[in-house]
């Protein structure tokens, strides 16, 4: 038996071994991917050549395997001493961003760019059944029921009629059922029900403006964007992470890939009239708004800013702050702004009414701080009944209205 | 029960009937005519049906309005973004204030390239981060209508826009060949930069021979300049170190107020008048004065007197000191002991007293220095070490050029940040003067009295547009940056100078050379750019070597000085001042701090000389002084001084000499041509007051601010728009005070009464109310909890908090006829309470605000929840939810609620809507806060009001939910204790503190648990309101008594403190 054990203790930590090892190899490539895609997908692609080279087989192509981790951090100063970094200058046009990454970092993004695969097309086979919707089946369902309970009643009373009948038992005439005063007042409470919930319901909705759709000057497409290239919605809209607006970003940061990509090569994109869009012609009005010229590749003409159509506008007196839900809420985009990487032109996903906010922070929780482990944000160090409530099993979890985030002031002022 | 009757005005005072009603009405308005609807609803004029009508209507009418179409909004990102701009992020530059010589070192919050806000620069050794009511509300001088949009030529009607600066410049080159030879004199206010300095000189070197830079101050402190000359050799002013002092004694010297360095010596005042530690000490201000002054109202002790006595104090001062002088002799008895005691404490406290002396006569301030030298201030109090340079005009200087302009003996003459055809004495010399000049060109910023009359106007920069430097102590530097963008076609100064004097550098390049050149390197200049200032590491202190020879002469010249029957005292308010700034509504409708009156100066008369003058008897008969007091209109009188007469309202305040009337500079501004006054001069200063400045007499070396005055009933009347009593506290005890010695001999005797009252009240209470005692649950704070902690010791009144709420919360100014219908929205007001001998009282101010109460009244009378608590201990109001019942500001015992009772936003309204409006009940300056270049001012994140809702201090709560956020971001709960909310960091003597109470750390827990509990007090806690707002009981270092109680404790307070004890012992 005691052999036995030992195998079985050898066997145990040998797979331990491998799982901690095969976990840690993927959290690895985790945090390149993570890395690649906050700092490096807008203007590189792993497999091809974009705003700026591509990533993969990087390190074999320069001069030697460091080279890369002395560049993203010391971009413009070897700009002006290495002669490699000079003629990327010269073959891209524009001059990469530097960073302030840390060595394994830089090393997991190339990793992940060396291990990268092009995904196989997803063309044929069950793109998953769209979900049915069975409102339709139970409202024919309904209907169909009321009509044969109203048979069974038209039933029940004739029936009642020729047992009358046959007793000898003498009654008035029946009132035929559209002037029944029962069967009336039951329709006039139906139609009332249904007139105020509607009524209601569109008072409430007068000025909301869900699935707000506006035609842009430019037809900017997120899908493309954020959803096929995987650009990060920060690098963009920065001010969502450190302002209230998350900003609409100015026409220099659409140039920094822009100057590059000058026409469009993706997926043909269908309008919602149902045209087939032009992308590089969309590319040729940025360029007009730029005031650059692509062929001579500089600025040659004045500029003007793009003016797009606000679609999310919340009143005047809401005081709303991207970067309190992004930064510390940790909430995705997506939460309120729904899916936006597979939308061409943006809409208006969520109602964007008090309600909609108020119950979302009653259903949020906050990253509330343990004091015993030290995780969660140290601020709400200061809670400490909740944190008495919490040890002793009163409650589980704080959520945004038990620190006050339903309270009036806290968005009106 | 307290018996120290604490009293806003005469009616409170007596407790007349009209003061009862006041009291009880909530509201000024008359109510509906609900009486005339007796006879049945169907026959009032609008029966039920049509009330449903209406309704209906209104109902659908809104139905369509609201569904139609929503507007299409446009989000317009820019073309290239500034690297360090963030739209919505607000940016801080430090830059400095620069107005007349006065130079405060601020901070400018700046947000999407917009300045909106000024604070206080904390790293300044010289203001320690305190601002004043003028430096608050510069910021929308930037955004003034008036402002001048682009360089003009004048063709002795009206002014031609002049294209291009190029073109400006060949004018003015070809009209200075037409000046035959003739010397170019600079006209200026006080310049202090070195820089601007250096280029004057350089450019009057180009100039014919004779060229002049005359420094010209609106009001003058040349006979302190001459003077010190005399005494120390030095034509300057030196240091002051208040802070250093432990008797300061002020001669009719506002030096909390208006005198010289308002906010530097508010700033080492208060740190003499903290009380701390377990023997706190404190310095003794002893205040002579005519009228009742912001500094007065502070001093410990105050004696007053006529203008014309101040020499003869002060050479009584001296030969009792044992100055070689014979003082000429005082009949006033009350004077002449305080004369002795405040000898006897100059003399207790040699090398740490300090004299000073707000006259501009030379030979005053000569007898000023001998005090000084005599007290051992000379270099330490007064230091020399380092010279101020506030004020350099002198003021013979000013009157030659006057007298040289009318002989033809100026060639040009240029006008810069001075406007002497309404400052000077005599106005009509100086316009016949300037009409005599060839060449008249103006650099100043509006179209003022003077550039009304000028050639050429090129204007300038204003200061938040500017490069610039400021050097108001001799080698501490004060930096200028822009922080916006010129909103006009303006050019600096300077830029004029240079291109003149044939340089093609323009004024910010020679700025930096300048500087660079000055700091060794970029870095250096950069780093100082960013700090706003540079400062020597220590303060170095120094004396000057007194010389005595000028006393005798001055003795004898002072003691020669006649008073009349009737004198008047000429003084300057502090929001107002000289009247620079009289465009600004903001400082217009700040009350004065004594006077509580708005957009208007007057006659300050005493209640005895009103009765002799007038016949109206306002503390004896309580008819005539409701009469007086209940309407706006006041009566006038005609006072002609040198000549002159000005017809003025009547103030009757105690607390000024029975035989002095003041009167404030500053108002009165008007175009020459008074059809055009609004135009030029503004919708806020036309109309505001009278022009004082005739007034003002010239004796050979200096101007004088007092004169001989006769006074003469007229029995017309002038309405006043006054804020006191709007709301009162219907003489519930709110204030209590002690005097130093009673306070460390028994430290809890102050807060005495409360506290008894409290233990009373505990059987049918409880300990804990809000637990005990209410039928509402008990609501946890489990987080934060914000307080509030104001010092009554250190607060001066100053009102500088006041207007820095006003520019923080976008706080509507109402106009005049708004204010005297009691409807001044400011959620800031300071109380100002008279108490004592009715003749010379004492002052206590009071800031009140919304008390953010536990236990709110206001709360659960609100229909409809728009105000409510929040679990931070905020009151909350929300705008959008209210629907203007009121009820909540009847219920208020604190009086801080505001209504809207007009659109005074334009916020709700059609732009043509407002506009029939004007003239009714609106006033003119809602329409210059309603253009679109005085908005830019307003704080974004701060929601404007519409008409129909309350509003109510908030506590900034904008700032607190950023510094929350902020510590948010960072996991860091301690960043919260960084938050200020406006009025504090507005406030010179950091008498306001705010923190989370729930925080041990915080400053405001310290104060209220800690370190000052034996003073800390809530206003009207017998209600059982609870308020987050807690007041310290304010300390005063005189013998005299100053507590709440009587001087002798009758029986009945015997036996209650008897009880006490027994009480105690029990326990």
């Amino acid at each position: 038996m005691s052999r036995y054990r030992k195998i079985l203790q050898k066997v145990f930590a040998s797979l331990l071994f491998i799982a901690l090892v095969s976990f840690n190899n993927n959290s690895f490539a985790a945090d390149g991917e993570a890395l690649f895609k906050a700092n490096c997908a807008s203007c590189h692609k792993p497999l091809e050549d974009y705003t700026g080279p591509k990533l993969q087989g990087a390190r074999e192509r320069e001069p030697n395997p460091e080279w890369a981790i002395k560049w993203v951090n010391n971009v413009n100063t070897m700009l002006e001493t290495d002669t490699y970094a000079k003629g990327l200058l010269a073959k891209y046009g524009a001059k990469m961003t530097q960073f302030n990454l840390k060595e394994d970092e830089i090393k997991s993004i190339l990793d992940y760019a060396d291990a990268y695969k092009a995904p196989v097309p997803t063309t044929g086979g069950p793109a998953g059944a769209p979900a049915e919707d069975n409102s339709l089946l139970f409202g024919i369902l309904t209907l169909v029921l009321a009509v044969i309970a109203l048979i069974l009643l038209q039933v029940n009373s004739s029936l009642r009629k020729l047992s009358d009948q046959k007793d000898g038992i003498l009654r008035s005439e029946p009132v035929p059922f559209y002037r029944n005063k029962s069967y009336i007042m039951m329709g006039i409470l139906v139609l009332f029900c249904l007139g105020g919930y509607i009524t209601i319901n569109a008072a409430i909705g007068l000025g909301r403006m869900k699935n707000y759709q506006p035609e842009q000057p430019i037809y900017y497409s997120h899908k493309v964007h954020a959803g096929t290239n995987q650009i990060s919605c920060l690098y963009c809209h920065g001010g969502s992470q450190d302002s209230k607006h998350a900003n609409i970003p100015s026409v220099n940061v659409c140039m920094n890939c822009h100057m590059a990509i000058k026409e469009y090569k993706g997926d043909v994109i269908i309008k919602e009239d149902g045209q087939q869009l032009n992308g590089t012609a969309e590319i040729q009005k940025l360029y007009q708004y730029a005031g650059w010229n692509p062929d001579a590749k500089k600025y040659d003409k004045p500029g003007k800013p793009i003016e797009w159509v606000k679609i999310h506008n919340l009143p005047d007196h809401v005081y709303f702050n991207h970067s309190q839900h992004v930064k510390v809420g940790k909430q995705q985009c997506q939460t309120c702004h729904g899916p936006i990487q597979e939308m061409p032109e943006v809409y208006q996903f969520a109602e964007l009414s008090m309600g909609w906010c108020v119950n979302c922070h009653r259903e949020s929780k906050v990253n509330f701080y343990n004091k015993e482990s030290g995780e969660g944000n140290k601020f709400y160090s200061i809670y400490e009944k909740f944190h008495k409530d919490i040890k002793e099993g009163k409650m589980d979890s704080v959520t945004v209205e038990k620190i006050g985030g339903t309270e009036c002031q806290k968005c009106h002022y | 029960m307290s018996n120290k009757k604490y009293w806003q005005n005469f009616g409170e005072l007596n407790d007349s009937d009209a003061f009862k009603k006041a009291a009880k009405d909530e509201f000024k308005e008359d109510l509906l005519p609900l009486e005339d609807l007796d006879d049945g609803l169907l026959n009032a004029k609008t029966p039920r049906r049509d009330f449903l009508k209406y309704l209906g209507f209104s109902t659908a009418a809104a139905t369509i309005a609201a569904s139609c179409e929503m507007p299409v909004r446009k989000a317009v990102p820019y073309l290239h973004k500034p690297d360090d701009l963030i739209p919505g992020v607000a940016n801080y530059y430090a830059s400095t204030y620069v107005n007349e010589g006065d130079i405060t070192p601020v901070i400018v919050k700046q947000r999407d390239g917009r300045p909106i806000k000024i604070e206080g620069n904390e790293a300044s050794v010289i203001t320690n981060g305190g601002t004043s009511a003028q430096v608050q509300a510069s910021v929308l001088d930037l955004y003034d209508t008036t402002r001048l949009r682009y360089p003009m030529q004048s063709d002795g009607k009206d002014f031609k826009e002049v294209t291009s600066f190029d073109a400006f410049d060949k004018l003015i080159a070809t009209a200075m060949t037409g000046t035959g030879g003739k010397p170019t004199v600079l006209l200026t206010s006080t310049i202090t930069s070195p820089s601007t300095l250096q280029i004057i000189t350089d450019f009057l070197a180009k100039n014919p021979t004779g060229s002049r830079h005359i420094q010209y101050d609106a009001v003058s402190y040349s006979g302190m300049i001459l003077a010190n000359q005399a005494s120390y050799g030095k034509k300057a002013l030196p240091s002051y170190h208040f802070e250093n002092a432990k008797v300061i004694v002020s001669l009719n010297a506002d030096f909390l107020g208006t005198w010289l360095s308002p906010v530097e010596f508010a700033a080492q005042y208060s740190k003499t008048r903290k009380i701390a530690g377990e023997k706190p000490t404190m310095s003794r201000h002893i205040q002579f004065e005519g009228a009742l002054s912001l500094t007065g109202s502070n001093a410990d002790d105050r004696y007053i007197h006529k203008p014309s006595e101040t020499g003869a104090i002060a050479l009584s001062i001296l030969s009792k000191l044992g100055g070689a002088v014979t003082a000429p002799a005082i009949s006033d008895a009350a004077l002449n002991k305080g004369i002795d005691a405040t000898v006897a404490a100059l003399k207790g406290s040699m090398g740490a007293g300090l004299v000073v002396c707000g006259s501009n006569d030379v030979n005053i301030q000569i007898i000023v220095n001998a005090i000084n030298e005599a007290i051992g201030a000379n270099g330490k109090t007064i230091n020399w070490g380092v010279t101020s340079n506030y004020r350099q005009g002198i003021d013979a200087d000013v009157v030659k050029l006057v007298e040289d302009m009318n002989a033809g003996n100026v060639g040009a003459l240029l006008v810069y940040e001075t406007n002497p055809a309404y400052t000077y004495y005599d106005s009509k010399k100086f316009i016949a003067g300037l009409k005599k000049v060839p060449v008249t060109i103006s650099f100043n910023g509006t179209m003022n009295e003077t550039t009304e009359l000028c050639k050429f106007s090129i204007p300038a920069h204003h200061w938040l547009e500017s490069w610039g430097d400021a050097e108001p102590k001799a080698g501490y530097i004060c930096l200028q940056q822009p922080t916006i963008n010129p909103l006009f076609k303006t050019r600096a100064f300077e830029t004029s100078l240079l291109k003149w004097s044939g340089s093609t550098s323009d004024y910010e390049t020679y700025f930096k050379t300048y500087w660079i050149g000055k700091l060794a390197t970029t870095d250096n200049f950069d780093k100082a750019l960013q700090e706003g200032i540079l400062q020597p590491a220590a303060i170095a202190v120094g004396g000057a070597t007194y010389n005595n020879a000028s006393l005798a002469d001055a003795a004898s010249k002072a003691s020669a000085v006649k008073g009349g029957t009737y004198e008047i005292a000429i003084y300057q308010k502090v929001s107002i001042g000289s009247g620079k700034q009289a465009n600004n509504p903001w400082l217009q409708e700040t009350p004065d701090p004594i006077s509580k009156v708005t957009w208007d100066n007057y006659a300050i008369m005493c209640p005895a000389l009103a009765k002799t003058i007038l016949g109206l008897d306002v503390v004896g008969s309580q008819y005539q002084g409701d009469g007086y007091e209940v309407h706006p209109e006041k009566p006038t009188v005609k006072v002609t001084v040198n000549g002159k007469s000005l017809e003025l309202a009547v103030l009757i305040l105690p607390g000024i000499h029975p035989n002095v009337i003041a009167v404030a500079l500053g108002y009165g501004r008007e175009s020459t041509d008074k059809s055009k006054s609004i135009e030029n001069i503004g919708r806020s200063a036309t109309g505001a007051g009278v022009n004082a400045y005739p007034f003002v007499g010239f004796d050979g070396t200096g101007f004088s601010y007092n004169a001989t005055a006769e006074i003469a009933k007229t029995g017309n009347t002038y309405p006043l728009g006054q804020t006191q009593v709007h709301g009162s506290s219907e003489s519930r005890p709110v204030i209590y005070e002690a005097s130093l010695a009673s306070f460390v001999a028994n430290p809890e005797r102050v807060l005495e009464e409360p506290n008894t009252e409290r233990e009373k009240l505990i059987p049918f209470g409880g300990k804990e109310y809000e637990k005990d005692a209410t039928i509402y649950p008990q609501f946890d704070r489990p987080g934060i909890k914000w307080g509030m902690s104001i010092d009554l010791s250190t607060c001066t009144g100053c009102s500088a908090c006041v207007v820095a709420c006003t520019a923080e919360n976008n706080v509507s100014v109402v106009g005049k006829t708004q204010v005297m219908k009691a409807h001044e929205m400011h959620w800031l007001r300071i109380d100002r309470y008279f108490t004592g001998d009715m003749s010379n009282p004492d002052v206590v101010f009071q800031p009140m605000m919304c008390q953010h109460c536990d236990n709110a009244p206001c709360e659960n009378v609100c229909p409809v929840a728009a105000t409510n608590h929040s679990s931070e201990g905020l009151n909350q109001m929300t705008y959008n939810r209210c629907i203007g019942t009121r009820y909540c500001a009847n219920n208020c015992p604190f009086k801080v609620r505001r209504f809207n009772w007009l659109d005074f936003n334009g916020s709700d309204s059609f732009p043509d809507n407002q506009q029939p409006l004007i003239g009714g009940d609106l006033n003119e300056v809602t329409n210059q806060m309603n253009d679109d270049l005085t908005r830019m001012v307003l704080n974004p994140d701060v929601t404007v009001r519409s008409r129909g809702v309350i509003e109510k201090c908030s506590f900034c709560v904008q700032r607190l939910q950023e510094s929350k956020l902020v510590a948010k971001k960072a996991e860091d709960p301690s960043l919260v204790r960084n938050v200020k909310t406006a009025c504090m960091q507005a406030c010179p003597t950091h008498a306001i503190s705010f923190g989370n109470v729930n925080d041990k750390e915080s400053d405001v827990y310290k104060i209220r648990f800690v370190d000052q509990k034996h003073r800390n007090f809530y206003v009207l806690e017998q209600l059982h309101v609870l308020p987050n707002v807690s007041y310290l009981a304010k300390i005063k270092n005189s013998d005299r008594h100053v507590t709440n109680e009587k001087e002798e404790v009758s029986e009945g307070e015997g036996k209650i403190e008897g009880v006490k004890k027994e009480e105690k012992e029990h326990a």
